[in-house]
């Protein structure tokens, strides 16, 4: 019994300890991304701009690959059962709102994890193992501003920008294959999907796409700041950090969407 | 210099922890401005630890680390950040920016602290890395070169802002004897040419001949002799005795006493 207590309570401190690290770092990135360099003491631009290629354009192939075929999928799946009551037209409608609201900011994200998350705890996690970390502090430099920031802004960037083009890619590739496959005429598929839209759809999933990008980047970090005890250190943060994130991720959807649907 | 007292660190009755575990019990020493100062002990006594106080990379449990008589402990963090400007440390795994030349690796410092031009950074860069024999390896990245070249490239980076004290965890570890010698012969070039204060750590008495002017000897987290190398040789302690004549512990008993380290926390 006391040891399920002590058990217990120790899972309880790890999880506040956890939560308090976040907490810290997170001060500390909003303070060298904005109240920092409002006082001159520079932003790390170049930086920026090379991780947004990396996490961003770099993304955009396989991203735009995969949501082209989960919107082929979609509106064949969709056909079977809409084809029934002579409602194909409605493929376009569904595969639109949910490209929209939820496959593709959801695809992006997840994928993004995958190729970035992981890199960002590797790279982090290889840097503290080899005291390059260590090395950053005595020459006084702050490893926030010099390896957290640019990630982070750069993520900020490229997740909405990723979606976007995967919202437009998911909704082609569904036209494709309701089109060609099943036979809309396009016209009426067009209009359908011009119908179906609204602004609010798009920014539903934008905006999630910002928590995503921010749970991607602070999994990442926390994960990679945590590493200890050499090379295989790194490799089981980097396997956990994806994990993690992609868990946290679905929480947030699941939050967001609850909220956005309650209204 | 901001202080006319002959020594750069003080350290008083300094208690370092990792959790309940005592590391470093009550250490008291100085180290003089312009000396070669070498900790030693063996394996696991608290050595590198001890470093990553006295540079401020941990903050100790209670005591005081003093740099030219103020309190490192209780500084803000830009205090900080302008005292380490005045440090240099050469890391044991040597703990080059992988991602970089070794040219940024020493010229990063000078572009985030300095407003120097490129065109000057890249001087003093070149003339940094030609004072550790590697001129010309600018453009080259650190896992292209070889163990003792990555320890001068550390060592001209940590040389980058032309520091008052520099600091060097185990600098011949894991080298051969040749190439280790030829480190020796410059931490001791590095004294002479800029009266640079000197903190080595080191197990191996083949340097310490070779360079140590003071030596401070831990053993178990505590400061068993502290003076020149014949002050030390004579001083009656059975751990002192042993490391110098390179005797063993009797089987079992190295570590029957860690696992009672490990334990043994209040
Ligand atoms: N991060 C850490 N957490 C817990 N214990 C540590 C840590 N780093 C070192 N130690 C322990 O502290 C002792 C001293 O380590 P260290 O200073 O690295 O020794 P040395 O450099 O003299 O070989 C060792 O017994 C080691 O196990
Ligand atoms: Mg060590």
């Amino acid at each position: 019994m006391s040891a399920i207590l002590g058990n217990t309570g120790r899972a309880t401190l790890n999880a506040l300890y956890a939560a308090s690290t976040v907490c810290v770092l997170m001060v500390d990135t909003l303070n060298w991304m904005i109240w920092q360099p409002l006082r001159g003491k520079g932003l790390r631009v170049r930086s920026v701009v090379e991780h947004f290629v990396e996490f961003g354009v770099r993304s955009m192939p396989i991203v735009g690959l995969i949501c082209g075929l989960i919107g082929v999928i979609m509106a064949l799946q969709a056909a079977h059962t809409l084809e029934k009551w002579g409602a194909a037209a409605l493929i376009a409608d569904l595969v639109g709102i949910s490209a929209l609201r939820e496959l593709a900011p959801l695809m992006t994200a997840i994928l993004i994890t995958g190729r970035c998350g992981s890199a960002i705890t590797a790279e982090i996690g290889t840097m503290k193992v080899a005291e390059e970390i260590d090395a950053l502090n005595v020459m006084g430099l702050n490893p926030t501003k010099f390896l957290v920031v640019p990630k982070f802004l750069a993520m900020l960037l490229a997740v909405p920008c990723v979606t976007v083009l995967a919202m437009l890619i998911m909704i082609l590739g569904g036209a494709f294959a309701g089109v060609v496959l099943v036979g809309v005429d396009p016209v009426v598929y067009y209009n359908q999907t011009a119908g179906a839209l609204t602004r609010m759809d798009l920014l539903s999933g934008l905006t999630k796409s910002f928590f995503f990008a921010v749970t991607i980047c602070w999994v990442g970090v926390f994960r990679g700041f945590r590493v200890s005890g050499g090379a295989e250190g790194v490799g089981r943060e980097t396997t956990s950090s994806v994990v993690t994130s992609i868990l946290i991720i679905i929480i947030v959807d699941l939050v967001w969407t609850s909220l956005f649907f309650s209204q | 210099m901001e202080n006319d007292t002959d020594n750069i660190i003080e350290v008083r009755d300094l208690v370092v922890k990792y959790g309940d575990r005592t590391v470093l019990d009550g250490i008291n020493l100085d180290v003089k401005r312009g000396e070669v100062f070498v900790i030693l002990g063996g394996s696991g006594c608290g050595k590198s630890t001890l470093l990553r106080n006295l540079v401020g990379l941990m903050r100790p449990y209670s005591g005081q680390i003093l740099f030219n008589g103020r309190d490192f402990t209780k500084m803000n963090d830009e205090e900080r950040v302008e005292t380490r400007k005045k440090m240099g440390m050469c890391f044991q795994g040597s703990a080059l920016f992988n991602s970089m030349t070794v040219g940024d690796n020493v010229a990063l410092a000078l572009r985030e602290h300095t407003d120097l031009e490129a065109s000057t950074i890249d001087i003093m860069t070149k003339i940094k890395l030609e004072l550790v024999g590697l001129g010309g390896f600018e453009s080259f990245m650190p896992a292209e070169l070889s163990g003792g070249m990555m320890k001068r490239a550390g060592l001209a980076r940590a040389m980058a802002m032309d520091p008052h004290i520099i600091f060097y965890d185990e600098p011949s570890a894991g080298l051969d004897p040749i190439v280790g010698a030829g480190l020796d012969m410059l931490i001791r070039k590095m004294q002479s040419t800029f009266n640079l204060t000197s903190v080595v750590v080191t197990h191996e008495m083949e340097s310490v001949k070779l360079i140590a002017d003071r030596i401070v000897m831990l053993d178990k987290g505590k400061v068993i002799g502290l003076g020149t190398l014949e002050e030390i040789k004579n001083i009656d302690h059975p751990f002192i005795e042993q490391f110098f004549a390179r005797r063993p512990d009797a089987e079992g008993e190295d570590t029957a006493a860690y696992l009672e380290s490990l334990t043994n926390s209040e």
